[in-house]
């Protein structure tokens, strides 16, 4: 089975914080800035936590407590690097069986600021997984569902 | 959207399990060859498929910078959330700089 591996997001932006600085804040602080109409929360989002270990936990908290599960930490070294496991998959939806992977670095630049660069990578992860729900999935179903779905949740 | 038609979408499907010329795609699916032509040129246009040349044929295959949609939102999504970071991480900065600011 041919394999599709599409070009992995990237981007990055310079602050003028120190690397420890933009690591603490972007980890640490994540809640502090997090565009909240992204939120899985019901009740809209209070905050997001990141464990500052491997292995931690990522996810969000609604303004009633509920929490929603993002994924995992999978690398956490300050001040350099958060590698974390993305997994909502196309719907959404928390699969511990999905994974695709945020890297996100810490790079110090000439006048003490930081470029911040992040990549979300294995989106072909989101194939596997149209392939795999292809078949209990009704006539919308397949790849075109889920595009679909992504397109309405970003309309 | 391209994948609305479900031919098209039938075409991306098969396109999705590897590369496939227009006689390729012909031979599994009940549809002439000039009209998945017609086809794969809309989803190409729509950049969910690129095309190369092998021999006298084209390969057909899915845009793996594009993957449609999904990519491009993904895009947007990591565009608006660190726009959002440097926001704060610069506004922070800018209050650290000034007189005794407490840490959080």
């Amino acid at each position: 089975m041919h394999r599709i591996e599409p070009a992995p997001v990237v981007k990055s932006v310079t602050v003028s914080a120190s690397p420890a600085r933009a690591f603490e804040i972007f980890a640490s602080g994540m809640g502090d800035w997090w565009l909240k109409t992204h939120s899985l929360t019901t009740s809209g989002q209070k905050t997001v936590v990141v464990e500052p270990r491997a292995g931690g936990r990522w996810y969000e908290i609604g303004t009633a407590g509920e929490e929603k599960e993002w994924g995992r930490v999978l690398a956490y070294e300050p001040p350099h690097r958060i590698l974390f496991a993305w997994q909502l998959n196309a719907d959404w939806d928390f699969d511990p069986q999905f994974q695709t992977e945020v890297e996100v670095t810490f790079e110090a630049i000439a006048d003490g600021g930081t470029t911040v660069r992040l990549e979300h990578r294995d989106l072909a992860n989101y194939g596997a997984k149209a392939e795999e729900a292809r078949g209990s999935l009704d006539t919308e179903g397949g790849w075109a569902g889920l595009l679909q779905a992504f397109a309405a949740k970003a309309g | 959207m391209a994948l609305a038609d479900p031919t098209r979408r039938a075409i991306f499907e098969k396109l999705a399990t590897g590369g496939s010329s227009v006689a390729d795609v012909a031979r599994s699916l009940p549809v002439s060859q000039p009209a998945i032509s017609q086809h794969l040129k809309v989803l190409k246009e729509a950049g969910l498929v690129r095309d190369e040349p092998e021999g006298r044929r084209r390969i057909y295959s899915i845009d793996p910078a594009g993957l449609g949609p999904l990519r491009q939102w993904l895009d947007r999504f990591w565009e608006g959330q660190l726009a959002a970071f440097k926001a704060f991480a610069d506004s922070d900065a800018a209050a650290a700089a000034g007189p005794a600011k407490p840490e959080p």
